[in-house]
């Protein structure tokens, strides 16, 4: 594959620039905002990203994602207030219990199909959602502050805010880069097969069960990587972060964005979250001239251009964002 | 008689009060191309499906190289050996001719927890595949996705991907089904190739291939088997042509 200059692939070059440059922005005008709303998109991105994999590639419509991005959080949390805060502990936690859950959830709904699929995944994360609400011991339904951040022995101070942005970055390129080497690979075209016709993938011999559930599980422990980063980012866990609300909106990102692309989730994840950022602000600005001051309650409403705008890119751009700007349509 | 490949006994399969299988019992030899023939709902799709292991039978057994594989999977039959392909085009609609064969290769070429390498690059998946196609006679086409390709290019892939599996035996339904009289001509000689180093179990309706390629025919009606032999003693069987064959007079399919 060469890297040919497309539009598509200059938008990328430019995204991945502008995110590096980010912090550097920051510094220059003092602006602190930036980086943390910059540092979210990129987590997000992350989990998007890993959604991606089950979602866009194997055709497993995951309606409860977001858990891991609990699981990890409360990795990070639950160790930190037990004592345990070395990242080297917390992290491995956070990637392992959330692969162990995938591989449950994936073990049961993997034999089903369409909406049965998306029912189970939802419940199994809201079934986590309210063992969260019933942890009093942390926080039940209010959450859990995590008052230090995963220790690195000296190597990395998250508390910092640029080096903590600059690492999420990092693993942000190197999930896509990871994931984009396993798609392209044998087990990546045995998941796009079944996606694609999983009863043929069966006829020619392949036990597609267990690739499925593979990919479900190496999904499930990206995102929880992903939700011991975010606990980093907010300093602060609670059941909210895996409603299933929050599975939906990683399902928008990787469909806004573009499905089976490697840069898609990511594309979506700055999309969705400019636009919950910008919106308000546009509308306030726009309507008040004249609507003096019920601007700032109509700005409250910004999700009734969010809606439809999501509406228009899965109805006229079936490759998301990231289709668009590479001009083919996926069937 | 030549060593049995496939021995099928006593098979049965009930929909409700339908018996799409009666009790059948059929030997398939190495080497055969054996026709099954039949009305419309004479339950040739379902044994073809019972065989393949899609469809679990009520009673009865099958055998394959002597081995009972009656419970089997659909991907452990096809490890053994056994290929089928769709009366209804079953393809990877959104991969190119190429991609398809390479993942039928692929499924035979050890197992698939391989994460690093483009599977489009292994020469060991590439050209076995492209053989493959150039088999059935779409060489030229390899790089076409897989839906634009014409409903005629779609059969011959279906073939080209069993074939790809390195299959000791093929399970063809209708192969022909849909075609022109030009599609057809060209299956019937890529069949009559596949023949020479296969045995082949084929569903056909297209009763002009059917007896210029059988070795031996089965004709099924309502689950039964009413006859089966060499093709002339069919031609010949006065029930076959009250049950079937004249029925192609006035058809109620």
């Amino acid at each position: 594959m060469t890297a040919a200059l497309t539009p598509r692939n200059v938008v990328i070059a430019v995204l991945m620039l502008l995110l590096a440059a980010v912090p550097v922005y920051a510094a220059v005008t003092a602006n602190t905002f930036l980086v943390t709303l910059f540092t979210r998109v990129i987590i997000l991105g992350m989990a998007a990203t890993s959604l991606n994999l089950i979602l866009g590639y194997g055709g497993m419509v995951s309606f409860g994602h977001a858990v891991y991005l609990g699981i990890g959080g409360y990795a990070v949390g639950i160790l930190a207030q037990e004592g345990a805060s070395s990242g080297f502990v917390q992290w491995p936690v956070a990637i392992l219990v959330s692969a162990l859950f995938a591989l449950l959830v994936g073990a049961l709904s993997l034999r089903t199909r369409g909406v049965y699929f998306i029912m189970i995944t939802l419940a199994f994360a809201q079934l986590v959602y309210y063992f969260g609400v019933g942890l009093d011991r942390y926080g039940a339904d209010d959450g859990l502050t995590i008052g230090r951040r995963s220790q690195f022995a000296g190597l990395l101070n998250l508390s910092d805010r640029t080096q903590f942005y600059y690492l999420c970055l990092a693993l942000l390129v190197v999930t896509i880069y990871l994931i984009a080497r396993l798609v392209n690979s044998r087990f990546g075209m045995v998941i796009q097969g079944a996606r694609s016709n999983d009863r043929r993938m069966r006829a020619i011999g392949f036990p597609t069960f267990r690739y499925r559930l593979t990919a479900f599980v190496i999904a499930g422990a990206i995102c929880g990587l992903a939700g011991a980063l975010l606990a980093n980012h907010t300093g602060f866990i609670s059941p909210a972060t895996m409603h299933w609300t929050r599975s939906g909106d990683l399902i928008v990102m990787v469909v806004l964005g573009g499905m089976a692309s490697s840069f898609g989730p990511l594309i979506g994840a700055v999309a969705l979250l400019s636009l919950e950022e910008a919106l308000p602000v546009l509308i306030r600005v726009s309507a008040s001239p004249m609507f003096g001051d019920a601007a700032v309650r109509m700005a409250e409403y910004w999700q009734i251009v969010l809606g439809p705008l999501f509406l228009l890119v899965v109805l006229f751009a079936r490759g998301g964002i990231d289709g668009l700007l590479a001009g083919v349509r996926r069937g | 008689m030549a060593d049995p490949l496939l021995e099928i006994e006593a098979l049965t399969k009930r929909f409700g009060g339908v018996i799409a299988s009666d009790a059948i019992s059929l030997c398939v030899p190495k080497g055969e191309l054996h026709a099954i023939i039949g009305p419309n709902g004479a339950g040739k799709t379902t044994l073809i499906g019972q065989l393949a292991g899609e469809i679990a039978p009520d009673g009865g057994r099958i055998r394959f190289e002597g081995r009972d594989v009656t419970a089997l999977s659909v991907d452990r039959r096809s490890q053994l050996g056994l290929a089928r392909s769709f009366q209804i085009t079953s393809l990877f609609l959104d991969f190119t001719a190429l991609d398809n064969v390479a993942l039928a290769v692929q499924a035979h070429a050890g197992h698939s927890f391989r994460f690093w390498r483009n599977a489009r690059r292994e020469v060991e998946l590439r050209t076995p595949a492209r053989a493959a196609l150039a088999r059935v006679g779409l060489a030229a086409r390899e790089d076409v996705i897989v839906s634009n390709l014409s409903h005629g290019e779609h059969r011959q892939l279906e073939i080209a991907m069993a074939l790809a599996t390195t299959p000791r035996m093929l399970l063809l339904d209708e192969p022909m089904a849909g075609m022109g009289p030009d599609e057809s001509a060209r299956m019937v000689k890529t069949l009559r190739e596949l023949k020479r180093g296969l045995t082949i179990l084929l569903i056909e309706h297209d009763m002009e291939a059917v007896f210029a390629l059988a070795d031996r025919i089965t004709v099924l009606v309502y689950g039964r088997i009413i006859a089966s032999g060499p093709p002339e003693a069919i031609r010949a069987n006065a029930e076959v042509r009250q049950a079937y064959l004249g029925e192609q007079e006035d058809r109620h399919g």
